[in-house]
């Protein structure tokens, strides 16, 4: 048996070098129509017919002149490591390009498969593709592929095949290989000071005309008006007039979509959940289960988990689908190229708005994504103010909330029409939070001007719908859920043990939410909410179930028929609509999860940045909700 | 004699031809990575909300440029576009 030969994939940015991964490896890397999502090199495993390959998906870049870090792990991985093949993707509807980095790539290493992808977008746009006129100006060979279809797979196997017994007889080729190596390197670095070294310059400038003379030769265009759709569809999301209403609209229409339809499979389970507890609890019965066993399992854990269920499952299996789509058909991109201006005031970014829009999904995942920012001040500045952001953990306790205490009396369309502009207005809230913060930081810790900002728009593309449903489901949805359902757990048991272990006539429970009270009231929240937000600084998705767990504990315990009874069950200990806001206000604006914070530590490496992070949010948070909650006393006297 | 213009004077629906950068350091690498290179041919098409930053048609590609960063960039030949590019 012979070693795993390493196959690298790179190419440049967007092209679908994570898609076609997937379709290789039959992995699960996220995948979405901008630039930058790969920041972080992943491996997987595939076969060729004669030969194990270990796949190696190296982030997207525009050269091996590399900037930014996602770029420099490229490099590194290209230049320095023993690569024994590369597949360079390229988009077929921007061949030019896309062939400079391929001759780059040829000068380190000679063993190269182009692989022309998204031939499906080329033929709409009445592009086509000499295979044979690319692969002889390149001498090497050229596959076109379709990656979403999974088209052209498996002749892209056969040639990896072909190229890499090539690569292993020519064995001695490792030497002259490294020289070229060595020279590209130097070329490279001589590139780098381009006023000194003209030399540099004009070998990258010949790649340029060489890949420009490559391409008029392989490439034509059957229709010179191909770019006509992008441009009506960029001339509405992006004008003057159209573009920040359409913005706000869409944001607006995803959440109104998510609760109007969320209610009813939400009292469809709860219908079930309920029905299930009866024929549950006969059977505990039935064995001759003791009473406060029944009472801990049922009324404890079953009830909390199946509340977990029935108001986050739906909400999260329409929302997240619904942003996905808006990720796959090339909006994010155009939210920055929007929000550029703003960013540029606060002196930060405007790929900022791409990490914000990931921290949507995960704070972690921002942190991350902020890799591709290129100046170090500004990529602090986008990972300190990332958890302003609420992300797939908070928002069912910001829909549920919102639609629990501010729909009213007034159901269906006007009552979610209501919530979906509240929880909009709560995005609004995050965003402007977050420009503040850059401008605060900027103005402060931060000092400095905003550099320079080169943003790639790509082509819209048509999203594939069973995709789209199927990987947000499985990635997101029930990823979110799993970690709610487990972190609860162990959270139920502290629960039930802090509500049960007495101390001096009171239980723990009470001592800490006594403890914590005088704050927390003042912050318009009570203790067993502060005490929940900080049980779930593991995850945030557990922190309306802790509520839950710790007042069902105290004694009030209500049936579950539906929805309503929670909302009763949170009357009981005193919620007004305004403990409602500051929930969700806190919940907004606190301290980022664990995993965030581990992620700044890492990212940052600096304790003081990751306390920074930890303390900015929560001190926005802190006084807002005294904010509120002040201005509540004084309107309602209470 | 007119005096030089750069790419910011670019409004959406026009195209142009690159003359010089006038700019250095990583800035520079990154245009040249995008292959803005001298005689390419751009085309504005379009621009955010604000009016700033624009979007231009480069080698296939659309990019966006802030107003700091397009400033520097001269241009010559400019001329309307026919259609929608």
């Amino acid at each position: 048996m012979e070693a795993a030969k390493t196959v690298a994939i790179a190419g440049n940015p967007n092209v679908g070098k994570s898609t076609l991964f997937n379709s290789l490896t039959g992995m699960h890397q996220h995948t979405g129509n901008w630039a930058g999502k790969t920041v972080a090199n992943a491996h997987g495993c595939c076969r060729t017919p004669n030969y194990t390959c270990t796949l190696v998906d190296i982030p997207g870049t525009y050269s091996l002149l590399a900037h930014s870090p996602e770029e420099e792990i490229a490099r590194d991985f290209l230049c320095a490591e023993k690569t024994d093949a590369v597949i360079v993707v390229c988009d077929a509807t921007c061949l030019e390009r896309n062939l400079n980095l391929t001759l780059q790539i040829l000068k380190i290493n000679p063993h190269v498969i182009l692989c022309v992808n998204l031939m499906d977008e080329a033929e709409k746009k009445g592009i086509s593709v000499d295979f044979s006129v690319l692969s002889e100006s390149l001498g090497i060979p050229a596959v076109g592929i379709c990656a979403r279809k999974k088209k052209g797979i498996q002749n892209l196997l056969h040639t990896l095949d072909k190229v890499l017994a090539a690569a292993s007889e020519n064995k001695s080729d490792f030497h002259t290989t490294s020289l070229t190596k060595c020279r590209c390197e130097a070329d490279i670095t001589a590139a780098d000071d381009v006023n000194t070294a003209k030399a540099g310059h004009t070998d990258a400038d010949t790649l340029i005309k060489a890949a420009e003379s490559i391409a008029a030769k392989a490439v034509t265009f059957h229709n010179p008006h191909y770019r006509a759709k992008d441009i009506r569809l960029d001339k509405f999301l992006t004008s003057r007039l159209t573009g920040y209403p359409v913005m706000i609209l869409l944001l607006a229409v995803t959440f109104w979509l998510t609760i109007s339809f969320s209610n009813y499979p939400s009292a469809l389970l709860s219908h079930l959940f309920t029905k299930l507890e009866g024929v549950l609890s006969a059977l505990l019965f039935s064995i001759r289960t003791p009473l406060w066993l029944h009472d801990l399992l049922i009324l404890g854990a079953y009830r909390v988990l199946t509340w977990v269920i029935a108001v986050m499952l739906p909400p999260m299996a329409i929302f997240f689908p619904l942003f996905t789509l808006l990720e796959d058909m090339g909006y994010l991109p155009r939210i920055a190229y929007n929000l550029d201006h703003c960013f540029k005031k606060c002196r930060a970014c405007g790929k900022q708005a791409l990490t914000m829009c990931m921290g949507f999904g995960c704070n972690a995942a921002g942190v991350v994504g902020c890799r591709i920012v290129d100046s170090p001040r500004e990529r602090l500045i986008a990972i300190l103010t990332n958890s302003l952001v609420p992300c797939n953990g908070r928002f069912p306790l910001l829909i549920t909330l919102s639609a629990m205490f501010f729909t009213g009396t007034a159901s269906g369309i006007t009552g979610s029409a209501a919530s979906a502009l509240l929880l909009t207005g709560f995005i609004l809230l995050g965003v402007s939070m977050t420009f503040l913060a850059s401008r605060l930081l900027s103005a402060t810790v931060l000092k400095g001007l905003p550099s320079s900002f080169i943003l790639e728009l790509p082509p819209y593309r048509c999203p594939q719908p069973c995709r789209i449903l199927l990987r947000s489901l499985l990635d997101r949805t029930l990823f979110v859920l799993g970690r709610a359902v487990l972190a609860a757990a162990p959270a139920g048991v502290i629960i039930w043990l802090a509500a049960n272990i007495t101390v001096a006539d009171a239980s723990l429970l009470t001592h800490c939410a006594g403890f914590l009270e005088p704050f927390a009231r003042l912050i318009g929240l009570d203790g067993v909410i502060l005490i929940a937000f900080i049980l779930g600084i593991p995850a945030n998705e557990i922190v309306l179930p802790i509520i839950l767990m710790a007042y069902l504990s105290t004694g009030s315990l209500v049936q579950t028929e539906s929805l309503t009874s929670l909302h009763t069950l949170l009357a009981v200990n005193g919620w007004t609509p305004v403990t409602a806001l500051c929930t969700m206000l806190f919940s907004l604006l606190h301290w980022p999860c664990a995993t965030t914070l581990l992620t700044i530590k890492k990212e940052t490496g600096s304790l003081k940045w990751t306390l920074i992070a930890f303390l900015l949010p929560t001190v926005f948070g802190c006084s807002a909700c005294f904010l509120v909650n002040s201005i509540g006393k004084l309107l309602f006297h209470v | 004699m007119n005096p030089p213009l750069s790419l910011y004077h670019l409004a959406p629906g026009e195209s142009a031809v690159i003359k010089k950068l006038y700019c250095s350091g990583s800035i520079r690498r990154r245009l040249l990575d995008i292959g803005m290179t001298e005689f390419t041919k751009v085309v504005c098409v379009g621009a955010a909300p604000t009016g700033d930053p624009k979007a231009f048609l480069i080698r296939g590609a659309v990019i966006a440029l802030r107003r700091e960063d397009s400033i520097n960039i001269l241009i010559e030949k400019k001329e309307k576009v026919n259609g929608s590019c």
